[in-house]
């Protein structure tokens, strides 16, 4: 069995007397990609956040190769760096240049010198076909181009897992499929990536584990052969068909 | 409208305004006493280079007064008022009694009005005898009051555009690994700075403007020269020559912010 990378135990989240995740257990592994799927509003969001600090749990551990990230000797912005996070809403910086986004993260947070991250940067926009982009501001970008970029940027920090929330959801139609593009040469290529979203055929045919969040609570996980063809649970399936 | 129809068209409407003001000073009953008390030519040149035979001070000498009152002010201020808002945002527990102080702060000097302040530190910092601190010159003793109210104000603006950067950009740079200070020095602070530009320049506006009021501590500036005159040679164009030069000061500034926001509207408007 490959190394255990997140490890999130029995965790629970609660907004006022609103639970917005109850129990929730979940495992990832060494190059394993697993999509959460669920409504808007079942907690996807609130558990991507919690997995990265962003969000404290109300109880519960969550482990990141085995250290308890509770802790309350725990660094958080050490730990935040070996985890990339991209969002639905690209959340890219509008006042530096596609190629500072991208070198932000290595040079003040890893302290890397300034060309070699320039030289790794340039290398990741190479990668996705933005490298004559790299001085604009990411406004002059499409939607599609602009969420690549923060996905190569998460990259550039040399995460240990990226966890992506809804990423595709706030864009046009036709580019989806550049960033679904990319998401899929990552997955071949090894990411360890823990993915919220309603692109139901993409997680078919990306994802290791499927799991299912519903209200907070996580109904059912398993192959998507499994949860697409054949889910235990009612909810599961109710969902499914109303996709 | 054509080009050319709207120049003539607003040259028309210009012209008429202007010709309507002149023509109420000159057909107004007390028409000449006002052009006579506000207006006159020589006694506006006389203020306005002073007459040390007479004891009139240079209303433009005095402006220089002002001017570097409200220089190091506005730099007081942009310091003082970065770092009450820094405070006041801050989520350390350490900083806690901090917080607290900063807040109270705020209320309390948007509060008082800035001439009882101007009184408080020019009359009575020099009572308390401390030395070279309480051996200033009232000029002194104003920028101190001014910086004390205007970084109330100051620190609230920067507030407001720290508040208005969006929150999944602290997410972003968190997510990063980037620390809490690093975050607000490289991503949040660069953006607050550009939406706060228009109201902070504002309230440097008036702060220029309330320089004026360091007169009550006896400091000779643009204003105290003026009434000087006016009380010496009953003449008030003195005043007149003293609205003309703080104009001087403020029209390139509201001009100059004017700028900064239009080149910034454009460059956005243009990445659209």
């Amino acid at each position: 069995m490959s190394t255990t990378v997140l490890s999130i135990e029995n965790i629970t989240k609660r907004f006022g007397d609103q639970e917005v995740l109850q129990g929730v257990s979940l495992e990832l592994h060494s190059n394993e990609v697993v999509a959460l799927i669920g409504h808007s509003g079942s907690g996807k969001s609130t558990l991507l956040r919690c997995a990265n600090l962003l969000e404290p749990v109300s109880s519960g551990t969550i482990s990141l190769f085995g250290q308890a990230l509770q802790d309350p000797s725990i660094d958080e912005d050490a730990v935040r760096r070996h985890i990339g996070m991209v969002f639905q809403s690209f959340n890219l910086f509008p006042h530096l240049s596609v190629l500072d986004n991208v070198m932000l993260g290595p040079v003040y947070s890893l302290k890397e010198s300034k060309d070699s991250a320039r030289q790794r940067a340039l290398e990741l926009l190479e990668r996705i076909g933005l490298a004559s982009r790299a001085e604009e501001f990411p406004d002059r970008l499409s939607g599609g181009q602009q969420q690549r970029v923060a996905i190569v940027r998460s990259l550039a920090m040399r995460p240990a897992l990226l966890l992506l929330d809804e990423v595709t959801s706030a864009l046009d139609p036709t580019l989806v499929g550049e960033v679904l593009d990319l998401l899929r040469e990552l997955a071949t290529a090894g990411t360890t990536m823990l993915i919220a979203t309603h692109e139901m055929a993409f997680a078919r045919e990306v994802a290791h584990q499927v799991a299912f969040l519903d209200d907070g609570i996580l109904i059912e996980k398993g192959t998507p052969e499994k949860i697409f063809t054949n889910p235990a649970q009612e909810s599961t399936r109710k969902f499914l068909e109303r996709i | 409208m054509s080009g050319r129809r709207a120049i003539v068209a607003s040259a028309l409407s210009s012209i008429a305004l202007l010709g309507g003001i002149v023509a109420i000073l000159y057909l107004a009953p007390g028409g000449a006493v006002v052009r006579n008390a506000f207006f006159d030519p020589h006694s506006m040149w006389q203020a306005f280079v002073g007459d040390p035979s007479k004891g009139l001070s240079s209303v433009a000498k005095g402006l220089l007064t002002n001017a570097w009152m409200f220089i190091a002010a506005e730099a007081l201020v942009l310091i003082f008022g970065l770092l009450l808002a820094w405070v006041r945002l801050s989520h350390s527990p350490v900083l806690f009694p901090f917080r607290v102080l900063s807040t109270m702060y705020t209320d309390i000097f948007r509060g008082i009005p800035i001439l009882l302040v101007i009184f408080v530190v020019g009359f009575g910092v020099p009572a308390l005898q401390l030395g070279t601190i309480s051996n200033q010159s009232p000029a002194v003793y104003g920028v101190a009051a001014l910086t004390i109210t205007y970084s109330a104000y100051v620190a609230e603006v920067f507030r407001a555009g720290i508040y208005a950067v969006p929150q999944g950009q602290l997410m972003a740079a968190r997510s990063l690994g980037l620390n809490h200070p690093t975050t607000m020095r490289r991503v949040i602070l660069p953006q607050a700075v550009r939406t706060v530009i228009p109201p902070l320049l504002n309230d440097f506006i008036s702060l220029q403007k309330d320089t004026a009021l360091v007169s009550t501590l006896g400091a000779i500036e643009a204003t105290r020269a003026a009434q000087i005159y006016a009380s010496t040679e009953f003449n008030f164009s003195s005043y007149t020559v003293a609205s003309l030069l703080f104009l001087a000061l403020t029209i390139p500034l509201t001009r100059f912010t004017d700028r900064l926001i239009a080149k910034d509207r454009a460059k956005r408007l243009a990445s659209a």
